[in-house]
């Protein structure tokens, strides 16, 4: 599903990936770990095709088949959760939509505020629909950057029954204890 | 189709953020009108109908430049850029999507600034309206491609107006001299231009 060989990257001045090998089979669980600087958002946006590397070959699935959260929930927070959901579900081509868009708000708690301003959200709350929206067209790869981040102990119980799905997954945390269970292949960066 | 479903997405995204914020539209209107104020009292009485066009057309390009510099706001401020350029949608379509709904603003502001240049100034001709509806094009479609630009870059505040402005040189002058045809042409050449190359712009942004 990915395989990447002696990728580097710099930003700026800085080398913040140095000659990684990453390789992540069908189904695998990778976690990323290190502290704040390492590398791991750096590492996830090249592994989502966001940013190419400066050097190495990497092979990773079509984009479509790619769900992304990053820092930010990547949602447009003048729109409601449904009006958000519809966009993106017709940009990834969804068929039967409503169906799969009604089905996550449930899951995820938002169907009540789905009318609702996304700026009227809590930060949670937001994360909550970023979830919604990178697992929308059912991703083959999910990449997840500090997913826990502003998650109460109800939405944390929530990803963490959707990191437990048979799905490839690689998740940037330095909060390891949470995922440590799930992971097949681990990285540190440092 | 899809392509042009993709597009009606998009751009109904972007009216539909605008009427909710309402920062880009009455910020244009504020600043045209403001503008002819000050050119109608700064100019000397029976200034010349050309000139006076002249500064309509100075009017146009800065309260463009304003629209421009908030047309990807949403995208920048709350990182946007990343989950589009994901979507397995067309990327020009974005860009046309961001360029009709620019276009839209445009055209909003001018229907305010047309009358008012005609009552500050003289009455504005068929042919001149023409030409604005024709600048608008070019305006939207180059402006978009380059405040796409300047997201990526750290002064994006400097580099959209460095990047525009000079573009926009070509617009002032067939708008002013009434040349249709140069317009049209390059409309259809900045166009073309701006819709191939926006895949390349938002690659990495």
């Amino acid at each position: 599903m990915i395989a990447g060989t002696g990728l580097s990257k710099r930003l700026g001045d800085r080398r913040v990936l140095r000659d990684l090998d990453v390789a992540l089979p069908d189904g695998g669980f990778l976690l990323v770990t290190g502290p704040n600087g390492s590398g791991k958002t750096t590492l996830l946006r090249v592994l989502a095709g966001l940013s190419a590397p400066d050097r190495g070959t990497l092979e990773l699935p079509p984009r479509q088949t790619i769900g992304f959260l990053g820092h930010e929930p990547l949602v447009y927070r003048e729109l409601t959760p449904l009006e958000n959901l519809t966009l993106f579900g017709r940009l990834y081509r969804i068929p039967e939509r409503g169906e799969r868009i009604g089905m996550l708000l449930e899951r995820f708690g938002l169907w009540e505020v789905r009318h609702q301003r996304v700026s009227t959200f809590s930060r949670g709350m937001q994360q909550r629909l970023g979830l919604c929206r990178a697992l929308l067209h059912e991703p083959a790869l999910l990449l997840l950057d500090e997913p826990f981040n502003a998650l109460d102990a109800d939405g944390a119980a929530l990803l963490e029954g959707i990191l437990a799905e048979p799905r490839t997954t690689v998740v940037a945390t330095h909060e390891p204890e949470r995922v440590e269970r799930f992971a097949t292949v681990r990285l540190a960066c440092s | 189709m899809t392509y042009l479903l993709d597009v009606a997405a998009l751009t109904r995204k972007d009216l539909l953020l605008e009427l909710r914020a309402k920062e880009t539209l009455p910020s244009m209107l504020l600043f045209v009108i403001a503008a002819l104020t000050i050119f109608h009292f700064a100019l000397p009485h029976g200034t010349a109908d050309a000139a006076a066009l002249g500064l309509l057309w100075s009017a146009i390009v800065f309260t463009a430049l304003l629209g421009l510099t908030r047309a990807f706001v949403a995208e920048r401020e709350q990182g946007l850029f990343d989950a589009l350029v994901l979507a397995p949608c067309d990327r020009s379509a974005i860009w046309l999507a961001k360029s009709l709904a620019v276009l839209a603003f445009l055209v909003c502001a001018e229907l305010v600034a047309l009358p008012a240049f005609g009552a500050f100034f003289a009455g504005v001709d068929g042919r001149t309206v023409v030409a604005v509806a024709l600048a608008d094009l070019g305006i939207a479609s180059v402006g978009t491609l380059f405040g796409a630009m300047a997201v990526a870059g750290r002064a994006r505040e400097l580099l959209l107006p460095l990047l525009f402005l000079p573009m926009a040189i070509p617009i002032v002058v067939g708008g002013v001299g009434g040349y249709l045809w140069f317009l049209v042409l390059y409309d259809a050449i900045f166009a073309l231009l701006a819709w191939a190359t926006f895949e390349y712009v938002v690659a990495e942004v």
